[in-house]
Protein backbone atom coordinates (compact mmCIF):
# COMPACT_ATOMS: atom_id res chain seq x y z
CA UNK A 1 0.00 0.00 0.00
CA UNK A 2 3.04 2.25 1.07
CA UNK A 3 5.25 1.04 -2.44
CA UNK A 4 5.45 4.38 -3.67
CA UNK A 5 6.43 6.25 -0.54
CA UNK A 6 8.85 3.32 0.37
CA UNK A 7 9.92 3.80 -3.26
CA UNK A 8 10.55 7.46 -2.73
CA UNK A 9 12.32 7.11 0.56
CA UNK A 10 14.33 4.69 -0.96
CA UNK A 11 15.66 7.03 -4.14
CA UNK A 12 15.25 9.75 -2.00
CA UNK A 13 19.11 11.14 -2.35
CA UNK A 14 18.62 11.06 -6.50
CA UNK A 15 15.12 13.19 -6.52
CA UNK A 16 16.21 15.72 -3.94
CA UNK A 17 19.57 16.52 -6.43
CA UNK A 18 17.77 16.59 -9.33
CA UNK A 19 14.50 18.60 -8.04
CA UNK A 20 16.18 20.14 -4.84
CA UNK A 21 14.58 23.32 -5.27
CA UNK A 22 11.18 22.57 -6.57
CA UNK A 23 11.05 20.38 -3.22
CA UNK A 24 12.48 22.62 -0.78
CA UNK A 25 9.95 25.86 -1.51
CA UNK A 26 10.44 28.91 -1.97
CA UNK A 27 13.20 29.82 1.32
CA UNK A 28 11.74 33.22 1.60
CA UNK A 29 8.03 32.28 2.14
CA UNK A 30 9.02 29.51 4.59
CA UNK A 31 11.26 31.96 6.78
CA UNK A 32 7.99 34.64 6.89
CA UNK A 33 5.89 31.87 7.58
CA UNK A 34 8.08 30.60 10.88
CA UNK A 35 8.78 33.78 11.90
CA UNK A 36 4.49 34.45 12.14
CA UNK A 37 4.22 31.34 13.94
CA UNK A 38 6.56 31.57 16.32
CA UNK A 39 5.91 34.79 16.88
CA UNK A 40 2.09 34.41 17.27
CA UNK A 41 3.08 31.70 19.61
CA UNK A 42 4.82 34.01 21.56
CA UNK A 43 2.41 36.47 21.97
CA UNK A 44 0.22 33.94 23.14
CA UNK A 45 2.07 32.38 26.00
CA UNK A 46 2.88 35.82 27.20
CA UNK A 47 -0.53 36.12 27.39
CA UNK A 48 -1.09 33.37 29.37
CA UNK A 49 1.56 34.42 31.56
CA UNK A 50 -0.15 38.37 32.33
CA UNK A 51 -3.40 36.82 32.33
CA UNK A 52 -2.13 34.43 35.13
CA UNK A 53 -3.97 31.28 33.48
CA UNK A 54 -1.96 28.20 34.76
CA UNK A 55 -2.93 24.73 34.37
CA UNK A 56 -3.43 24.05 37.52
CA UNK A 57 -6.10 26.99 37.91
CA UNK A 58 -8.18 25.55 35.15
CA UNK A 59 -8.17 22.09 36.71
CA UNK A 60 -9.98 23.54 39.79
CA UNK A 61 -12.25 25.42 37.59
CA UNK A 62 -13.24 22.23 35.74
CA UNK A 63 -13.84 20.56 39.06
CA UNK A 64 -15.91 23.40 40.07
CA UNK A 65 -17.59 23.65 36.72
CA UNK A 66 -18.54 20.21 37.01
CA UNK A 67 -20.40 20.75 40.47
CA UNK A 68 -22.44 23.40 38.81
CA UNK A 69 -23.11 21.40 35.81
CA UNK A 70 -25.09 18.58 38.15
CA UNK A 71 -26.34 21.40 40.18
CA UNK A 72 -27.77 22.24 37.19
CA UNK A 73 -29.77 18.92 36.50
CA UNK A 74 -32.78 19.11 36.50
CA UNK A 75 -33.43 22.21 34.70
CA UNK A 76 -36.49 23.49 36.10
CA UNK A 77 -38.38 27.36 36.20
CA UNK A 78 -39.73 26.25 39.58
CA UNK A 79 -43.07 28.68 39.99
CA UNK A 80 -41.64 31.56 37.69
CA UNK A 81 -42.80 29.70 34.45
CA UNK A 82 -45.09 32.82 32.88
CA UNK A 83 -42.58 35.60 34.64
CA UNK A 84 -39.82 34.06 32.11
CA UNK A 85 -41.81 33.49 29.27
CA UNK A 86 -43.25 36.96 29.53
CA UNK A 87 -39.21 38.25 29.27
CA UNK A 88 -38.65 35.74 26.53
CA UNK A 89 -41.81 37.72 24.61
CA UNK A 90 -40.20 41.15 25.88
CA UNK A 91 -36.51 40.09 24.51
CA UNK A 92 -38.35 39.09 21.37
CA UNK A 93 -40.13 42.81 21.47
CA UNK A 94 -36.47 44.02 21.42
CA UNK A 95 -35.28 42.42 19.21
CA UNK A 96 -37.82 43.15 16.77
CA UNK A 97 -38.18 46.75 18.08
CA UNK A 98 -34.87 47.21 17.45
CA UNK A 99 -33.88 45.84 14.26
CA UNK A 100 -37.15 47.81 12.39
CA UNK A 101 -35.47 50.93 14.65
CA UNK A 102 -32.19 50.43 12.80
CA UNK A 103 -34.15 49.66 9.05
CA UNK A 104 -35.78 52.93 9.25
CA UNK A 105 -32.90 55.05 10.60
CA UNK A 106 -30.46 53.63 7.89
CA UNK A 107 -32.19 54.39 4.99
CA UNK A 108 -30.87 58.02 4.64
CA UNK A 109 -27.79 57.39 5.79
CA UNK A 110 -27.33 54.59 3.41
CA UNK A 111 -28.15 57.14 0.89
CA UNK A 112 -25.45 59.91 2.21
CA UNK A 113 -22.57 56.88 2.66
CA UNK A 114 -23.46 55.73 -1.05
CA UNK A 115 -20.49 57.13 -3.30
CA UNK A 116 -22.57 57.28 -6.42
CA UNK A 117 -25.58 59.14 -4.69
CA UNK A 118 -23.57 61.57 -2.34
CA UNK A 119 -21.17 63.30 -5.19
CA UNK A 120 -19.46 65.46 -1.77
CA UNK A 121 -16.62 63.39 -1.20
CA UNK A 122 -15.94 65.08 2.08
CA UNK A 123 -19.33 64.66 3.58
CA UNK A 124 -19.16 60.88 2.28
CA UNK A 125 -16.28 60.47 4.09
CA UNK A 126 -17.34 61.72 7.27
CA UNK A 127 -20.22 59.79 7.18
CA UNK A 128 -18.23 56.44 7.04
CA UNK A 129 -15.97 57.35 9.52
CA UNK A 130 -18.85 58.66 12.16
CA UNK A 131 -20.49 55.02 11.54
CA UNK A 132 -17.32 53.55 11.88
CA UNK A 133 -17.15 55.07 14.73
CA UNK A 134 -20.32 54.38 16.54
CA UNK A 135 -20.71 50.50 15.46
CA UNK A 136 -17.14 50.19 17.42
CA UNK A 137 -19.12 50.49 20.67
CA UNK A 138 -20.59 47.31 21.67
CA UNK A 139 -24.65 47.37 22.43
CA UNK A 140 -24.16 46.25 26.12
CA UNK A 141 -21.93 49.75 26.56
CA UNK A 142 -24.90 51.72 24.20
CA UNK A 143 -27.63 49.74 26.90
CA UNK A 144 -25.53 51.55 29.64
CA UNK A 145 -26.19 54.77 28.27
CA UNK A 146 -29.50 54.60 26.71
CA UNK A 147 -30.45 53.89 30.55
CA UNK A 148 -28.86 57.26 31.29
CA UNK A 149 -31.54 58.57 29.30
CA UNK A 150 -34.42 56.96 29.24
CA UNK A 151 -34.30 54.80 32.27
CA UNK A 152 -34.19 51.19 33.05
CA UNK A 153 -36.35 48.74 31.04
CA UNK A 154 -36.79 47.29 27.92
CA UNK A 155 -37.11 50.68 26.09
CA UNK A 156 -33.34 51.65 26.60
CA UNK A 157 -32.74 47.98 25.20
CA UNK A 158 -34.35 48.25 21.66
CA UNK A 159 -32.76 51.96 21.85
CA UNK A 160 -29.11 49.92 21.98
CA UNK A 161 -29.54 47.63 19.48
CA UNK A 162 -31.06 50.17 16.87
CA UNK A 163 -28.10 52.31 17.48
CA UNK A 164 -25.37 49.72 17.45
CA UNK A 165 -27.06 48.12 14.51
CA UNK A 166 -28.25 51.07 12.09
CA UNK A 167 -24.80 51.89 11.34
CA UNK A 168 -23.79 48.64 10.13
CA UNK A 169 -27.16 48.63 7.74
CA UNK A 170 -26.10 51.68 6.64
CA UNK A 171 -22.94 50.81 5.31
CA UNK A 172 -24.67 47.34 3.68
CA UNK A 173 -27.46 49.80 2.17
CA UNK A 174 -24.96 51.85 0.64
CA UNK A 175 -23.31 49.39 -0.79
CA UNK A 176 -26.46 48.22 -2.39
CA UNK A 177 -26.95 51.32 -3.89
CA UNK A 178 -23.47 51.76 -5.34
CA UNK A 179 -24.31 47.88 -6.96
CA UNK A 180 -27.33 48.97 -8.09
CA UNK A 181 -27.06 47.79 -11.85
CA UNK A 182 -28.08 50.65 -14.06
CA UNK A 183 -29.84 48.55 -17.18
CA UNK A 184 -33.14 48.14 -15.24
CA UNK A 185 -33.58 52.06 -15.13
CA UNK A 186 -32.82 52.51 -18.47
CA UNK A 187 -35.52 50.19 -19.31
CA UNK A 188 -38.03 51.80 -17.56
CA UNK A 189 -37.32 55.18 -18.68
CA UNK A 190 -36.42 53.74 -22.33
CA UNK A 191 -39.99 52.05 -21.98
CA UNK A 192 -41.49 55.87 -20.87
CA UNK A 193 -41.62 55.28 -17.24
CA UNK A 194 -41.09 58.66 -15.17
CA UNK A 195 -38.96 59.29 -12.31
CA UNK A 196 -41.21 57.35 -9.82
CA UNK A 197 -41.36 54.54 -11.90
CA UNK A 198 -37.67 54.45 -12.21
CA UNK A 199 -37.14 54.53 -8.31
CA UNK A 200 -40.12 51.95 -7.95
CA UNK A 201 -40.07 49.53 -10.67
CA UNK A 202 -35.86 50.14 -11.51
CA UNK A 203 -33.91 50.36 -8.05
CA UNK A 204 -36.36 49.43 -5.53
CA UNK A 205 -37.06 45.44 -6.82
CA UNK A 206 -32.85 45.30 -6.98
CA UNK A 207 -32.09 46.40 -3.28
CA UNK A 208 -35.23 45.21 -1.41
CA UNK A 209 -34.62 41.66 -1.47
CA UNK A 210 -31.24 41.96 -0.45
CA UNK A 211 -32.19 44.39 2.32
CA UNK A 212 -34.86 42.38 3.57
CA UNK A 213 -32.73 39.44 3.50
CA UNK A 214 -29.88 41.48 5.38
CA UNK A 215 -32.75 42.74 8.15
CA UNK A 216 -33.58 38.99 8.71
CA UNK A 217 -29.76 38.20 9.78
CA UNK A 218 -29.83 41.09 11.50
CA UNK A 219 -32.91 40.52 13.50
CA UNK A 220 -31.51 36.37 14.35
CA UNK A 221 -28.19 38.34 15.38
CA UNK A 222 -30.14 41.16 17.51
CA UNK A 223 -32.49 37.87 19.38
CA UNK A 224 -28.87 36.60 20.94
CA UNK A 225 -28.21 40.30 21.95
CA UNK A 226 -31.20 40.93 23.37
CA UNK A 227 -31.21 37.94 25.68
CA UNK A 228 -27.87 39.31 27.12
CA UNK A 229 -28.71 43.07 27.24
CA UNK A 230 -30.94 42.14 30.51
CA UNK A 231 -27.50 41.46 32.67
CA UNK A 232 -27.31 45.51 32.95
CA UNK A 233 -30.66 46.19 33.78
CA UNK A 234 -31.96 46.80 29.97
CA UNK A 235 -35.10 44.63 30.01
CA UNK A 236 -35.64 41.10 28.75
CA UNK A 237 -34.75 37.56 30.01
CA UNK A 238 -30.72 38.28 30.78
CA UNK A 239 -32.25 40.32 33.68
CA UNK A 240 -33.52 37.21 35.01
CA UNK A 241 -30.59 35.15 34.11
CA UNK A 242 -28.11 37.12 35.48
CA UNK A 243 -29.78 37.38 39.03
CA UNK A 244 -30.66 33.64 39.17
CA UNK A 245 -26.60 32.65 38.24
CA UNK A 246 -26.19 35.51 41.35
CA UNK A 247 -27.57 33.78 43.69
CA UNK A 248 -26.89 30.36 42.53
CA UNK A 249 -30.09 29.02 41.65
CA UNK A 250 -28.45 26.72 38.70
CA UNK A 251 -31.57 25.00 37.70
CA UNK A 252 -33.37 27.72 37.18
CA UNK A 253 -30.09 29.32 35.20
CA UNK A 254 -30.14 26.33 33.35
CA UNK A 255 -33.62 26.67 32.55
CA UNK A 256 -33.56 30.19 31.22
CA UNK A 257 -30.36 29.08 28.85
CA UNK A 258 -32.64 26.69 27.57
CA UNK A 259 -35.37 28.82 26.76
CA UNK A 260 -32.53 31.16 25.04
CA UNK A 261 -31.42 28.66 22.94
CA UNK A 262 -34.96 27.19 21.77
CA UNK A 263 -35.90 30.46 20.80
CA UNK A 264 -33.04 31.14 19.06
CA UNK A 265 -32.88 28.21 17.23
CA UNK A 266 -36.72 28.83 16.27
CA UNK A 267 -36.17 32.47 15.24
CA UNK A 268 -33.15 30.73 12.81
CA UNK A 269 -35.68 28.42 11.42
CA UNK A 270 -38.35 30.68 10.56
CA UNK A 271 -35.85 33.43 9.32
CA UNK A 272 -33.71 31.01 6.78
CA UNK A 273 -37.70 29.95 5.46
CA UNK A 274 -38.28 33.45 4.86
CA UNK A 275 -35.30 34.50 3.48
CA UNK A 276 -35.29 31.87 1.24
CA UNK A 277 -38.98 33.03 -0.32
CA UNK A 278 -37.45 36.30 -0.05
CA UNK A 279 -34.97 35.45 -2.43
CA UNK A 280 -36.30 32.93 -4.35
CA UNK A 281 -39.05 35.26 -5.30
CA UNK A 282 -36.20 37.67 -6.84
CA UNK A 283 -34.70 34.90 -8.90
CA UNK A 284 -38.19 34.06 -10.63
CA UNK A 285 -38.87 38.13 -11.30
CA UNK A 286 -35.43 38.13 -13.22
CA UNK A 287 -35.59 34.85 -15.02
CA UNK A 288 -31.95 34.27 -17.70
CA UNK B 1 -41.39 50.23 -43.28
CA UNK B 2 -44.00 50.23 -41.47
CA UNK B 3 -45.59 46.97 -40.18
CA UNK B 4 -48.73 46.30 -38.36
CA UNK B 5 -48.09 43.63 -35.80
CA UNK B 6 -51.33 41.03 -35.81
CA UNK B 7 -53.43 41.56 -32.85
CA UNK B 8 -54.53 38.31 -31.76
CA UNK B 9 -58.08 37.88 -31.53
CA UNK B 10 -60.12 38.87 -28.42
CA UNK B 11 -60.72 35.46 -27.14
CA UNK B 12 -57.04 34.76 -27.19
CA UNK B 13 -56.17 37.43 -25.66
CA UNK B 14 -58.36 37.06 -23.30
CA UNK B 15 -57.32 34.00 -20.50
CA UNK B 16 -53.93 35.21 -21.02
CA UNK B 17 -54.81 38.52 -19.51
CA UNK B 18 -56.72 36.40 -16.80
CA UNK B 19 -53.70 34.32 -15.80
CA UNK B 20 -52.12 38.07 -15.61
CA UNK B 21 -54.35 39.28 -13.57
CA UNK B 22 -54.72 36.05 -11.20
CA UNK B 23 -50.90 36.31 -10.71
CA UNK B 24 -50.54 39.76 -9.45
CA UNK B 25 -53.81 39.67 -7.38
CA UNK B 26 -51.81 36.28 -5.70
CA UNK B 27 -48.55 38.36 -5.61
CA UNK B 28 -50.50 41.33 -4.15
CA UNK B 29 -52.57 38.94 -1.52
CA UNK B 30 -49.10 37.39 -0.09
CA UNK B 31 -47.62 41.17 0.30
CA UNK B 32 -50.33 42.55 2.10
CA UNK B 33 -50.44 39.71 4.23
CA UNK B 34 -46.80 39.97 5.00
CA UNK B 35 -47.78 44.09 5.78
CA UNK B 36 -50.39 42.65 8.41
CA UNK B 37 -48.44 40.53 9.88
CA UNK B 38 -45.26 42.71 10.11
CA UNK B 39 -48.25 45.24 11.27
CA UNK B 40 -49.11 43.17 13.89
CA UNK B 41 -45.56 42.13 15.48
CA UNK B 42 -44.58 45.80 15.39
CA UNK B 43 -47.49 46.71 17.53
CA UNK B 44 -46.67 43.54 19.74
CA UNK B 45 -43.27 44.31 20.22
CA UNK B 46 -44.13 48.09 20.46
CA UNK B 47 -46.21 46.94 24.10
CA UNK B 48 -43.62 43.96 25.03
CA UNK B 49 -40.55 46.78 24.57
CA UNK B 50 -42.65 49.25 26.80
CA UNK B 51 -41.94 52.02 24.35
CA UNK B 52 -43.45 55.11 26.00
CA UNK B 53 -42.63 58.09 23.05
CA UNK B 54 -43.49 61.31 25.34
CA UNK B 55 -40.62 60.13 27.94
CA UNK B 56 -38.73 59.11 25.06
CA UNK B 57 -39.58 63.20 23.78
CA UNK B 58 -39.23 64.35 26.77
CA UNK B 59 -35.76 62.87 27.42
CA UNK B 60 -34.30 63.06 24.28
CA UNK B 61 -32.49 66.16 25.32
CA UNK B 62 -30.73 64.25 28.18
CA UNK B 63 -29.24 62.05 25.37
CA UNK B 64 -27.65 65.62 23.83
CA UNK B 65 -26.81 66.72 27.42
CA UNK B 66 -25.66 63.34 28.17
CA UNK B 67 -22.64 63.56 25.71
CA UNK B 68 -22.38 67.41 26.55
CA UNK B 69 -21.31 66.83 30.11
CA UNK B 70 -19.26 63.50 28.87
CA UNK B 71 -16.59 66.42 27.40
CA UNK B 72 -16.65 68.56 31.01
CA UNK B 73 -13.86 67.39 34.31
CA UNK B 74 -14.93 67.90 37.30
CA UNK B 75 -13.69 70.99 37.86
CA UNK B 76 -16.69 72.68 35.10
CA UNK B 77 -13.42 72.48 32.22
CA UNK B 78 -13.99 71.18 28.97
CA UNK B 79 -12.17 67.99 28.71
CA UNK B 80 -9.34 68.99 26.01
CA UNK B 81 -8.47 72.08 27.61
CA UNK B 82 -6.85 69.95 30.28
CA UNK B 83 -5.90 66.17 29.21
CA UNK B 84 -3.37 65.22 31.70
CA UNK B 85 -5.97 65.55 34.15
CA UNK B 86 -8.94 63.80 31.56
CA UNK B 87 -6.27 60.94 31.26
CA UNK B 88 -5.40 60.89 34.69
CA UNK B 89 -5.43 57.20 34.67
CA UNK B 90 -3.93 56.68 31.38
CA UNK B 91 -1.29 54.05 32.58
CA UNK B 92 -4.23 52.04 34.51
CA UNK B 93 -6.31 52.32 31.68
CA UNK B 94 -3.76 51.33 28.50
CA UNK B 95 -2.98 48.20 31.05
CA UNK B 96 -6.09 47.13 30.80
CA UNK B 97 -7.07 47.59 27.67
CA UNK B 98 -4.21 45.70 26.94
CA UNK B 99 -5.46 42.96 29.29
CA UNK B 100 -8.37 43.35 27.03
CA UNK B 101 -6.95 42.51 23.95
CA UNK B 102 -4.68 39.89 25.35
CA UNK B 103 -8.14 38.25 26.41
CA UNK B 104 -9.62 38.69 22.69
CA UNK B 105 -6.07 37.49 21.38
CA UNK B 106 -5.67 34.06 23.48
CA UNK B 107 -9.50 33.37 23.51
CA UNK B 108 -9.23 33.57 19.85
CA UNK B 109 -6.50 31.15 19.10
CA UNK B 110 -7.34 28.57 21.52
CA UNK B 111 -10.79 28.79 20.04
CA UNK B 112 -9.82 28.79 16.67
CA UNK B 113 -7.85 25.79 17.18
CA UNK B 114 -10.68 23.70 19.02
CA UNK B 115 -12.79 25.35 16.01
CA UNK B 116 -10.33 23.24 13.47
CA UNK B 117 -10.39 20.61 14.80
CA UNK B 118 -13.92 20.50 15.24
CA UNK B 119 -14.48 22.14 11.84
CA UNK B 120 -12.76 18.63 9.91
CA UNK B 121 -14.45 16.78 12.73
CA UNK B 122 -18.22 18.04 11.11
CA UNK B 123 -16.90 18.25 7.62
CA UNK B 124 -19.52 15.12 5.97
CA UNK B 125 -16.85 14.16 3.28
CA UNK B 126 -13.97 13.55 5.76
CA UNK B 127 -15.64 12.02 8.25
CA UNK B 128 -17.86 8.53 7.42
CA UNK B 129 -19.29 8.01 11.36
CA UNK B 130 -22.52 9.81 11.08
CA UNK B 131 -22.88 9.50 15.19
CA UNK B 132 -19.60 11.63 15.55
CA UNK B 133 -20.97 14.09 12.95
CA UNK B 134 -24.49 14.95 14.85
CA UNK B 135 -22.35 15.10 17.74
CA UNK B 136 -19.85 17.40 16.83
CA UNK B 137 -22.20 19.95 14.83
CA UNK B 138 -24.61 19.95 18.29
CA UNK B 139 -22.26 20.69 20.48
CA UNK B 140 -20.51 23.42 17.95
CA UNK B 141 -24.26 24.77 17.75
CA UNK B 142 -24.09 25.06 21.37
CA UNK B 143 -21.15 26.75 21.98
CA UNK B 144 -22.32 29.39 19.07
CA UNK B 145 -25.74 29.86 20.58
CA UNK B 146 -25.19 30.73 23.90
CA UNK B 147 -23.46 34.37 23.85
CA UNK B 148 -19.93 34.61 25.40
CA UNK B 149 -21.13 36.58 28.27
CA UNK B 150 -23.19 34.19 29.26
CA UNK B 151 -20.72 31.77 29.46
CA UNK B 152 -18.38 33.94 31.38
CA UNK B 153 -21.03 34.73 33.93
CA UNK B 154 -20.83 31.32 34.62
CA UNK B 155 -17.12 30.50 34.84
CA UNK B 156 -16.99 33.84 36.84
CA UNK B 157 -18.60 31.29 40.43
CA UNK B 158 -16.27 28.23 38.59
CA UNK B 159 -12.50 29.73 37.99
CA UNK B 160 -12.89 32.62 39.81
CA UNK B 161 -13.24 36.67 39.16
CA UNK B 162 -9.87 37.59 36.31
CA UNK B 163 -9.33 37.06 33.20
CA UNK B 164 -9.39 33.33 33.04
CA UNK B 165 -13.24 33.03 33.05
CA UNK B 166 -12.95 35.85 30.44
CA UNK B 167 -11.00 33.95 28.36
CA UNK B 168 -12.60 30.36 28.09
CA UNK B 169 -15.80 32.27 27.55
CA UNK B 170 -14.63 33.84 24.19
CA UNK B 171 -12.57 30.65 23.53
CA UNK B 172 -15.94 28.30 23.94
CA UNK B 173 -18.40 30.77 21.75
CA UNK B 174 -15.32 31.28 18.91
CA UNK B 175 -15.50 27.42 18.62
CA UNK B 176 -18.63 27.54 18.09
CA UNK B 177 -18.71 30.35 15.58
CA UNK B 178 -15.63 29.53 13.89
CA UNK B 179 -16.29 25.70 13.87
CA UNK B 180 -19.05 26.17 11.38
CA UNK B 181 -17.93 28.27 9.40
CA UNK B 182 -14.80 26.19 8.65
CA UNK B 183 -17.13 23.17 8.61
CA UNK B 184 -18.51 24.99 5.62
CA UNK B 185 -15.24 25.34 4.13
CA UNK B 186 -13.57 22.33 4.41
CA UNK B 187 -16.78 20.53 2.78
CA UNK B 188 -16.80 23.09 -0.07
CA UNK B 189 -12.81 22.16 -0.93
CA UNK B 190 -11.79 20.20 -4.01
CA UNK B 191 -11.92 16.40 -3.37
CA UNK B 192 -8.40 15.37 -5.85
CA UNK B 193 -5.40 16.26 -3.99
CA UNK B 194 -7.22 14.35 -1.07
CA UNK B 195 -7.66 10.95 -3.17
CA UNK B 196 -4.34 11.68 -4.72
CA UNK B 197 -2.88 11.53 -1.23
CA UNK B 198 -4.87 8.62 -0.40
CA UNK B 199 -3.92 6.70 -3.14
CA UNK B 200 -0.16 7.23 -2.41
CA UNK B 201 -1.22 5.19 0.94
CA UNK B 202 -1.50 8.38 3.06
CA UNK B 203 -2.77 7.88 6.44
CA UNK B 204 -5.93 9.92 6.95
CA UNK B 205 -4.25 12.69 9.18
CA UNK B 206 -1.95 12.91 6.44
CA UNK B 207 -4.83 13.66 3.76
CA UNK B 208 -6.02 16.45 6.06
CA UNK B 209 -2.03 17.55 6.20
CA UNK B 210 -1.64 17.89 2.87
CA UNK B 211 -4.76 17.27 0.59
CA UNK B 212 -6.90 19.80 3.11
CA UNK B 213 -5.58 21.90 5.13
CA UNK B 214 -3.43 23.62 2.26
CA UNK B 215 -6.76 24.36 0.59
CA UNK B 216 -8.47 25.88 3.50
CA UNK B 217 -5.54 28.01 5.12
CA UNK B 218 -6.10 31.31 3.98
CA UNK B 219 -9.68 30.62 4.69
CA UNK B 220 -9.02 29.78 7.98
CA UNK B 221 -6.68 32.48 8.87
CA UNK B 222 -9.24 35.76 7.59
CA UNK B 223 -12.19 34.19 9.39
CA UNK B 224 -10.02 34.14 12.09
CA UNK B 225 -9.32 37.65 11.42
CA UNK B 226 -12.29 38.74 11.39
CA UNK B 227 -13.40 36.94 14.67
CA UNK B 228 -10.16 38.39 16.13
CA UNK B 229 -12.21 41.97 15.47
CA UNK B 230 -15.35 40.67 16.68
CA UNK B 231 -13.96 39.41 20.22
CA UNK B 232 -12.08 42.57 20.81
CA UNK B 233 -15.31 44.49 20.84
CA UNK B 234 -16.86 41.19 22.98
CA UNK B 235 -13.96 41.44 25.34
CA UNK B 236 -14.53 44.98 26.29
CA UNK B 237 -18.04 44.30 27.95
CA UNK B 238 -16.68 41.03 28.91
CA UNK B 239 -15.36 42.44 32.24
CA UNK B 240 -19.08 43.76 32.69
CA UNK B 241 -19.71 40.52 34.88
CA UNK B 242 -16.00 40.47 36.22
CA UNK B 243 -14.41 38.76 33.91
CA UNK B 244 -11.54 40.79 33.53
CA UNK B 245 -10.44 43.81 30.81
CA UNK B 246 -10.98 47.48 30.69
CA UNK B 247 -15.00 46.62 30.91
CA UNK B 248 -15.17 46.91 35.03
CA UNK B 249 -13.63 50.15 34.97
CA UNK B 250 -16.00 51.29 32.03
CA UNK B 251 -18.94 50.30 34.03
CA UNK B 252 -17.92 51.76 37.28
CA UNK B 253 -16.94 54.95 35.22
CA UNK B 254 -20.88 54.97 33.54
CA UNK B 255 -22.97 53.61 36.98
CA UNK B 256 -21.32 56.17 38.80
CA UNK B 257 -21.72 59.28 36.66
CA UNK B 258 -17.76 59.70 36.19
CA UNK B 259 -17.91 61.64 33.01
CA UNK B 260 -14.82 62.37 32.19
CA UNK B 261 -13.43 58.86 32.73
CA UNK B 262 -16.44 57.28 30.59
CA UNK B 263 -15.11 60.14 27.76
CA UNK B 264 -11.74 58.86 28.37
CA UNK B 265 -11.98 55.27 28.15
CA UNK B 266 -14.40 55.32 25.60
CA UNK B 267 -12.42 56.99 23.29
CA UNK B 268 -9.36 54.73 23.98
CA UNK B 269 -11.70 51.79 23.43
CA UNK B 270 -12.83 53.35 20.09
CA UNK B 271 -9.22 54.05 18.61
CA UNK B 272 -7.94 50.84 19.91
CA UNK B 273 -10.76 48.68 18.09
CA UNK B 274 -10.30 51.31 15.13
CA UNK B 275 -7.17 50.19 14.87
CA UNK B 276 -7.16 46.48 14.90
CA UNK B 277 -9.95 46.55 12.42
CA UNK B 278 -7.52 48.74 10.16
CA UNK B 279 -5.05 46.40 10.63
CA UNK B 280 -6.84 43.16 10.25
CA UNK B 281 -8.27 44.40 7.21
CA UNK B 282 -4.51 45.24 5.80
CA UNK B 283 -3.93 41.64 6.50
CA UNK B 284 -6.77 40.03 5.35
CA UNK B 285 -6.31 41.55 2.18
CA UNK B 286 -2.56 40.32 1.75
CA UNK B 287 -3.63 36.89 2.59
CA UNK B 288 -6.50 37.19 -0.63
CA UNK B 289 -3.67 38.44 -2.70
CA UNK B 290 -1.52 35.87 -1.80
CA UNK B 291 -3.94 33.21 -2.50
CA UNK B 292 -4.31 34.97 -5.77
CA UNK B 293 -0.47 34.88 -6.45
CA UNK B 294 -0.65 30.97 -5.82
Amino acid sequence: MSGLRDEFLARRAAVEANYGTLLAGSGGGRAVTIMLIVGSLAIYFAGLFVLDISPLRIWHGFNQLSTILVLMVPPSPETHFWLYLDALGQTLSIAFFGTVLAAVLSLPLGFLAARNVMANRVLHFLTRRTLDTIRSVDTLIWALIWINVVGLGPFAGALAIASSDFCALAKLMSEAIETADRKPIEGVLASGGDKLMVIRFGIVPQILPVYASQLLYFFESNTRSATIIGIVGAGGIGLHLYEQIRVLEWQQAAFLILMVLVTVAGIDTVSQRLRAAIIGRQVTERPG
Amino acid sequence: MTQTLAVPPEEQIRPLLAAYAEAVATRRRTVLLGCAVFCIALALSWIGAEVRLDTFWAQLGNFGSYFGRLTYLDTGQHVWTDPPSWFWGLRRWSLQLLQTILIAYVGTASGCTLAVIGGVLASRNLIRSRALLVVTRRVLEFCRTVPDIVFALIFVFAFGLGALPGVLAITLHTAGTLGKLFAEVVENIDMKPVEGVSATGGSWFAQVRFGVLPQVLSNIASYTLLRFEINVRGATVIGFVGAGGIGQELITAIRKFYYSDVSAILLMLIVCVMLIDAGSERLRHRLLAMERDR
